[in-house]
């Protein structure tokens, strides 16, 4: 019977303290603990007429634990669908996005936030914690009113509503998405708080479910002499890429779906391109209308920016694939080892060309190298889990990752990154990522 | 015109071998009309076909070859949205715009973001720089960088002024273009611009830019 009341479900599982971890990179801005706590709780109470909100001091006095019983266990908890779209434990109003640490932008239209990678377990992310950039704002859209046009070299110009879009066969595929501008930081000496987020945060991965870009550009036609696909979003900038015609046929998804639900709002509600593996702003959001073409189309956004200037004085355009990465999100900068002793190593590893073959982990800055475990299912184009067991003998040590996709690429060190380019040309820094872990256990940015 | 395959196409359960139409789709209706079918030989040769005819179906319609969906897409619903502007100036409306014209809109409408002048702050800078591309500390404007004045065409027409894109005229948007180019010294003071004029302005970034698709090398291991 127990079992079958929802109100005994509740608070069922105790927000289990950190252990061996004390993680506070809470910023100004952010939602204090505690203050969520009484706030999340007076809702909880407001809806329960016998509950009774506990005192700040009482959750965290001793009183909850062992051999006491804890206060939350001597009354029901919350009803059901409260709210009916769940939201997470208010104890975890840390793990939100971000923008990056002292760099405020000068608009929040168009700019971006950062996913809290550190905070994060396995290789999803959770639909409101996907990262955004946006170059107007995020438009609200009315599905009922949303167009896709295809048109340009096709022998049949054509047009669909979101309901043809869902009619065609479907895909759902797990991929990482990530910004071509994520760990763009680390061209230049590391700032020692910069954290896992502010450094690599323009990096998600999702399950996307949407219909095979090709089964529907067969439904125009595609004439042969097409090369190129302007896509264009519906949003304020109707942001535009020129995407090669090879990739459209390939594996790109014309996606509605995220991770199991409706596109964000903030992911092209209520449709967007997804490239799989190329750079995130050539998987137009919002998107509304597909252009087939001889040529580039030359946008803004693949001449003014998203074009890398090299050593050789030129300007590359069209560098789409994220090349192979890889960051342990735990320990990183921000988190903090409370003792010595064991401590699992854990991060994650991409590459945008194919899986993920090999990780390897080094506990004194490169100077040996670790073979880690990968975390199943090893997936194209998707984030990878990996660890390793190690033992923190309480000194100094500098930990890194490094990465080999199955193409054979190696994640280049940051040195060998910079003989090859440098701060001019901003985008695609995959370089190895160091942290620092002091003897007092603090874990900071090596670079 | 695209020929349609209607949706709804109705096939008898009885139907014999020489009334089976090859009809691609719907295959679902097909399936239905085979569990009706009593197993005799005749309704067995029948299975067969309808098997195959399944079968070959789900083929076709892997090769992508049409499911029906969508509608033709009107000229007058693409010439709505059709508003990209290759180098080449496709794309480009008619009207013209000059320099004089454009300094008054840029005055009113840009110049907040971008500086009076056209110097930035808060957002993108779009004058000068040049010379400093391939420096540490680059000016990358689009007097300095951009390699297409169409594309700046393009951009101002599509998401300019950023509290109100698209709300410019074809006049408004070549003027604005002349203003900016001006201010860049790429085009003489009394410059006035249209279809025919704007993709021959040469822009003195332009010989620096590469392609890097398709990608020829990648970055060697450490």
């Amino acid at each position: 019977m127990p079992d079958e009341d929802p109100w005994e479900l509740q608070f069922e599982e105790s927000p289990a303290p950190p252990r061996g971890i004390a993680s506070d990179i809470a910023r100004p801005g952010d939602i204090t603990r505690r203050g969520l706590i009484g706030a999340g709780l007076g809702v909880a109470a407001s809806a329960v007429p016998t509950g009774r909100a506990f005192s700040a001091a009482e959750t965290e006095s001793d009183s909850n634990l062992p051999p006491a019983v804890p206060q939350w266990q001597k009354q029901p908890g919350g009803p059901v669908m409260t709210p009916p779209y769940g939201l997470p434990s208010p104890h975890e109003a840390k793990v939100i996005r971000r923008p990056r640490a002292g760099a405020p932008p000068p608009t929040n239209l168009a700019s971006f936030s950062l996913t809290p990678l550190q905070d994060l377990r396995g290789i999803v992310t959770p639909n409101g914690l996907h990262y955004e950039r946006h170059h107007a704002g995020v438009p609200d859209i009315d599905p009922e009113q949303h167009r896709l046009i295809v048109h340009g070299l096709v022998d049949r110009p054509m047009i669909f509503t979101m309901d043809d879009l869902t009619r065609f066969p479907s895909v759902s595929r797990l991929h990482f998405l990530e910004c071509s501008g994520n760990s763009s930081p680390n061209w230049s000496a590391p700032k020692p708080e910069h954290t896992a987020q502010d450094l690599h945060g323009l990096l998600s991965c999702a399950e996307w479910t949407g219909v095979p870009l090709a089964t529907v550009l067969a439904e125009a036609g595609v004439r042969p002499e097409a090369k190129w696909m302007l896509a264009e979003g519906a949003d304020a900038a109707a942001m535009t890429r020129s995407i090669p015609i090879e990739k459209a046929l390939d594996d790109a998804i014309l996606a509605y779906g995220q991770n199991g639900e409706r596109l964000r709002p903030e992911q092209g509600y209520p449709l967007r391109l997804f490239l799989p593996g190329y750079e995130g702003n050539a998987s137009v959001k919002w998107l509304r209308r597909l252009k087939l073409g001889a040529a580039p189309f030359e946008t803004r956004e693949e001449t003014s920016k998203y074009t890398m200037v090299m050593p050789d004085h030129t300007v590359r355009q069209f560098n789409f694939v994220m090349e192979a990465k890889s960051v342990i999100t735990f320990p990183s900068s921000g988190q903090r080892l409370s003792e010595p002793g064991f401590c699992e190593i854990s991060g994650l590893a991409w590459s945008g060309v194919g899986k993920v073959q090999r990780v390897e982990v080094s506990t004194d800055g490169g100077a040996s190298w670790r073979d880690a475990a990968l975390q199943e299912p090893v997936l194209t184009k998707c984030l990878t889990r990996f660890r390793l067991p190690w033992r923190w003998d309480g000194a100094g040590a500098v930990l890194a990752s490094r990465v080999t996709d199955d193409s054979g690429y190696v994640q280049p060190s940051r040195e060998a990154l910079l003989k090859l380019r440098d701060v001019r040309s901003y985008y695609h820094n995959n370089a190895i990522q160091s942290w620092r872990v002091a003897s007092s256990g603090a874990v900071t940015n090596a670079g | 015109m695209r020929v349609r395959v209607p949706h709804t196409r109705v096939i008898p359960a009885k139907a014999g071998i020489q009334a089976w139409p090859r009809v691609r789709r719907p295959w679902i209706p097909a399936c239905a009309g085979m569990t009706s079918v009593r197993m005799s030989w005749l309704t067995g040769i029948v299975f067969c076909a309808s098997l195959a005819a399944l079968l070959g179906d789900v083929a076709a319609c892997r090769a992508g070859e049409s499911y029906g969906i969508g509608r033709a897409a009107t000229p007058g619903e693409i010439a709505g949205w059709n508003i990209d502007v290759s180098p080449d100036g496709a794309g480009l409306p008619p009207g013209h715009g000059g320099v004089d014209a454009g300094r008054a809109i840029f005055e009113e409408k840009c110049s907040a973001c971008h500086g009076a002048h056209g110097e930035g702050k808060p957002m993108d800078r779009l004058v000068g720089g040049f010379g400093t591309v391939f420096d540490v500390k680059s000016e990358r404007t689009v007097g300095s960088f951009w390699p297409y004045a169409t594309t700046l065409f393009d951009f101002v027409r599509r998401a300019m002024p950023f509290d109100a894109p698209q709300s410019l005229t074809p006049d408004q948007v070549y003027a604005v273009c002349a203003y900016v180019l001006y201010l860049n010294k790429l085009v003489p003071p009394d410059a006035v611009l249209d279809a025919q004029r704007l993709p021959k302005i040469e822009m003195p970034n332009r010989a620096h830019f590469v392609s890097a698709y398709p990608p020829q090398v990648r970055s060697p291991a450490p």
